[in-house]
């Protein structure tokens, strides 16, 4: 395929000149005690001074994947055509891109348009769920001979962060599928917690202190017995198990563990997000990204519509709108918006031709996806599909790898580099190239 | 309501000490059986005549010969054998899934003058522990571990099918010719799954699922490799050859009355890359088509000429494959992947010779497999100023030292958590409820999925299941009636013997002095709350490197 030419239609200018840029991080994380989140900001000063002393068009630091599970219908969300065949019954609202409109019920969204940019063009060859999650987190095809990292892992992998004491890639609320560390290894799997209503199990010690204390001391003894005879580094090359065991303990006694509790937030902060599981996950998300944590993703399950759609999509919708509204307005309120990057989609897109049983089947041809933050542009729309569903192929058509590209490029990270996997076969970080037209 | 007579309350009463007695006399025989086993029942009978072993002994002493060539010309010194604990250890985990009980611990110490890695294989082969757990891995070869399509896919059911034929040791060129050619019910005729499990809605069975299935299952070849586009960076493979293997599976007709080969269905189509239209494609086998047979179904035809003899991939895949589920590690990897035309490691060519001999027998295959030195050597070095290396490990002058799969890894801790046996004999709400425990363990571990083999490390949700999670804390805290550190602390007669037992249950090994010392000292110096220091010993135990990797 020829590298696509694009275009922007209904663009927002976004200059510089915000009143936002009459302020400085740390009297906007100041305000934002006075906005309701001051909960949210355990080390909110220490970033904030750190933030002031960045220079100007520093990447991004962070990702957020808002993983819509099960594929959501861009016909029913971000790309409806209301008054055409291929409608199905959608109302649509207006949004803060003019002469852009979404479907009803994603009023929330509208509103932060300004701050968000929407690609309509999204191409994928991947009609299968899993394969197409696969290809979506990875930026690759599945391959029979390796596993490809997905892009949490990626960024974890060539951002290491030392100062972290909680594990730097996270996902809540987890399907089947959740990202994998793929050929960099198990370690950089995302941790998996559930709803953030919920403790996170298994860490916290059975027994008190000392008495761990004593058990971890004669466990040093029992390692000595199996390290004698093999080779020095064995755990550090290979088993990593006690490596493993002191970043575990590290995380079981940080205080970075509290960013996973929403607990403290109060019952209008946790209304704003829609008090749901995915609410509560975003919410975590948020106060992760602000303690240090590199990637986490958030998954909504529920969109894989094959039967009444539009009572489907519209339920999802309402979960989504007020967490991912409430996400953008807290991470700007928080100056991290351009630190983090922020995606929202799914595995595909749903078919514009209405099944006998009211439903959507799978569509790969043509989707939506939502970015912002962390050198994003706000308020552009890439691309645009066939209002009477005939042409498969979109306007502008945006690669799944170029995609992955650009949010690559947006964090700092060569990918173009090559990386020696574990089948002998170099391979590129992507292979896709950055969408300049994304770029703020 | 009346008063109860008195003769009523005292058969009551006696009732009640009879069923506590009886119970208590239970528990005490029962615990007591690990202190002195049962060994006038211990069959000490090999399972095969003299010659026979003779026999398997001189093709491991082949594949000896192979590895000490390669070793020699590595300039690398092979490890010493380990002890008959540790060969046994190795051999449960690949073969049950857990590690040996205490009490089986006890009763292989009792056999003497035999070849005791032979004898606890053939103690292991008869057992149904053994079947079920290899029919698991082998269905996640075949069929993954999806439950697959609702009403056309029964997936216990082909596990239970493979299961009774490992159990009855069918030759198993028998076996995959059924799982290729099977026709029928998917629910009386087990078999049919492999196929089902590929049905998609309408379309019914993928044959491009199925093509790649049987060429890496059946022959260690990535040929779907080439399923979208002609093989790159010097591979051989055309697109033509997935398609024309897949063609095999076409014309296949499928309803409620089950599976048929019906010739007036429509013929496999593809759509080859660069080309605008979909074109028939004939059914051809990728190599060696001399040895298809020139009548049957394509489906039979193609069975026959994956298991031919004379098609030595088929060989090959198996012990490669077998290979790795006794070692952790595949002998060429990826386990599926093994170089038609070579080159091969050391050991393949003479194990898939002697497989081929006689009749595709994996009982005889693993026999003569850990009658090998490789299978019998230590996974450590025995100089302490020349440790094991990776370069050893990576020629197999050592054991490999490998990561222990999820459902191992509960199976050791329940087992561990129990002086007795869990097998088909124990009780069926034990049994119940340690499937359970496996389960929720493996799912918060990580299932390894497709029995695959990879080098993966550890990571911190395995190390905070272990140290903080429910099951573990479940098997070692105080509960004299279930769980063997408290039962051990009550009834051992001092504390060396319950750290010996503790760590015969949990390492299948004994103590160093070192190791000794220590645990003693924590026992003596608990005195009321000795179930707490067999707890804390237990939970060490558990958390060490040496419980949860394969050595």
């Amino acid at each position: 395929m020829t590298k696509p030419e694009f275009k922007m239609s209904n663009a927002m200018n976004t200059s510089p000149c915000q009143s936002r840029s009459h302020l400085t991080r740390r009297s906007l994380l100041r305000g934002a005690g006075t906005a309701g989140i001051s909960w949210l900001t355990p080390l909110a000063d220490i970033l904030a001074v750190e933030a002031e002393r960045a220079p100007k068009g520093k990447p991004a630091r962070s990702v957020i994947l808002l993983w819509l599970g099960g594929a959501a219908s861009q016909l029913d969300t971000f790309d409806p055509h209301p008054t055409t065949k291929i409608g199905g019954g959608v109302k649509t609202i207006p949004t803060a891109i003019k002469g852009v409109e979404f479907a009803a019920g994603l009023e929330q969204t509208a509103s932060v348009m300004q701050d968000v940019s929407l690609i309509r063009s999204m191409v994928s060859k991947e009609g299968d769920h899993e394969r197409a999650f696969y290809n979506i987190k990875t930026g690759y095809r599945p391959d029979p001979t390796l596993i490809h990292p997905s892009i949490g892992a990626i960024a974890c992998h060539e951002l290491p962060e030392a100062k972290i004491e909680i594990p730097t890639h996270v996902s809540i609320l987890p399907n089947q599928w959740p990202a994998r560390g793929g050929f960099f290894g198990p370690q950089y799997d995302a941790f998996q917690v559930y709803d953030p209503k919920s403790s996170i199990p298994d860490v916290r010690a059975r027994v008190e202190d000392q008495r761990l204390e004593r058990r971890l001391e004669s466990l040093s003894v029992v390692e000595r017995a199996f390290a004698a005879g093999r080779a020095p580094d064995l755990d550090k090359n290979k088993t990593l198990h006690q490596l493993s065991m002191q970043k575990a303990r590290r995380m079981m006694t940080s205080e970075q563990l509290n960013a996973f509790d929403v607990s403290k937030a109060t019952v209008a902060e946790r209304d704003a997000y829609g008090d749901t599981p995915f609410g509560r996950g975003c919410l975590a998300a948020v106060r992760l990204i602000q303690t240090g944590v590199r990637c986490v993703e958030v998954t909504l399950t529920g969109w894989d519509t094959h039967a009444n759609n539009l009572e489907g999509q519209a339920t999802q919708v309402k979960i989504l709108d007020a967490a991912y509204a409430s996400l953008i307005r807290d991470l700007k309120k928080l100056g991290l918006l351009e630190s983090t990057i922020v995606i929202c989609g799914g595995e595909f897109g749903r078919t514009p031709k209405i099944n006998n049983v009211g439903g959507r089947d799978h569509w790969p041809h043509a989707f939506s996806m939502l970015v912002a933050g962390g050198g994003f542009a706000g308020g552009r729309v890439i691309g645009s599909t066939d209002p009477e569903g005939e042409k498969k192929e979109p306007e502008n058509p945006v690669l799944v790898e170029d995609l992955h590209a650009t949010v690559q490029d947006l964090l700092g990270i060569d990918y173009s580099k090559e990386i020696m996997t574990p089948v002998g076969r170099p391979m590129a970080l992507s292979k896709g190239e950055v969408v300049g037209e994304l770029r703020a | 309501m009346n008063p109860p007579s008195n003769s009523v309350n005292w058969f009551a009463w006696l009732r009640n000490v009879v069923i506590l007695g009886a119970l208590a006399g239970a528990v005490v025989w029962s615990v007591g059986g690990w202190f002195v086993p049962p060994v006038a029942a211990i069959n000490r009978n090999v399972g095969l005549s003299a010659a026979e072993l003779k026999d398997i002994q001189t093709v491991a002493a082949g594949v000896n010969a192979d590895f000490e060539k390669a070793w020699e010309q590595e300039k690398l010194q092979a490890a010493a054998p380990a002890d008959n604990l540790t060969i046994a250890r190795r051999l449960s985990l690949a073969l049950t899934g857990s590690i040996p009980s205490l009490q089986e611990i006890r009763a292989l110490e009792t056999v003497k003058g035999v070849d005791v890695s032979q004898w606890w294989l053939t103690q292991l082969l008869g057992d149904r522990r053994t079947s079920d757990y290899l029919a698991e891995r082998f269905a996640r070869v075949y069929v993954g571990i999806e439950n697959g399509p609702f009403l056309t896919y029964r997936r216990r059911r082909l596990v239970d099918w493979l299961s009774d034929a490992l159990q009855k040791n069918r030759p198993y060129d028998q076996v995959v010719r059924e799982l290729i050619d099977c026709e029928g019910v998917w629910t009386t005729n087990p078999a049919v799954n492999f196929i089902t499990v590929t049905n998609e809605n309408k379309k019914g069975p993928d044959e491009a699922k199925l093509a790649a299935k049987v060429s890496r299952a059946f022959l260690g070849v990535r040929i779907d490799c080439v399923q979208c586009h002609d093989g790159k960076l010097g591979s051989p493979w055309k697109q033509t050859d997935f398609h024309q293997l897949a063609s095999y599976f076409g014309q296949m007709s499928f309803n409620v009355n089950g599976l048929r080969y019906n010739p007036k269905s429509k013929p496999y189509k593809v759509r080859y890359l660069g080309e605008m239209e979909e074109e028939k494609v004939p059914a051809k086998v990728p190599w060696k088509p001399e040895l298809l047979p020139t009548k049957g179904t394509p489906r039979e035809q193609l069975a026959a000429w994956v298991t031919a003899k004379e098609n030595k991939a088929f060989a090959r895949a198996i012990v490669n494959r077998m290979w790795a589920m006794l070692f952790n590690r595949p002998l060429v990897s990826p386990v599926d992947e093994v170089p038609l035309e070579g080159p091969f490691p050391p050991g393949m060519e003479k194990l898939a010779d002697d497989f081929i001999a006689h009749g595709c027998d994996l009982q005889r295959l693993m026999r003569v497999m850990v009658a090998t030195r490789v299978f019998q050597q230590s996974s450590r070095s025995a100089d302490p100023d020349h440790p094991a290396t990776q370069a050893a490990e990576d020629h197999w002058a050592v054991f490999p030292v490998t990561r222990l799969r999820p459902e191992q890894m509960a199976g050791s801790v329940i087992q561990a958590s129990s002086l007795t046996t869990i097998d088909s004999e124990t009780h069926v709400l034990f049994r119940l409820k340690r499937n359970a425990d496996v389960s929720n363990f493996v799912k918060r571990y990580g299932d390894s999925g497709e029995d695959t083999f990879d080098d993966g490390a550890g990571t911190i949700p395995q190390r905070l299941l272990l140290m903080n999670g429910s099951m573990i804390n479940n098997n070692i805290t105080n509960n004299p009636i279930i769980n063997a550190s408290t039962r051990i602390g009550m009834l051992a007669p001092d504390a060396a013997s319950a750290v010996e037992a503790a760590y015969l249950s949990i390492f299948t090994r004994r103590p160093t002095d070192e190791e000794a010392a220590l645990f003693k000292g924590q026992i003596a110096a608990s005195k009321r709350s000795k179930s707490n220091a067999m707890a804390d010993l237990y939970w060490t135990l558990m958390n060490a490197t040496e419980f949860s990797w394969n050595h």
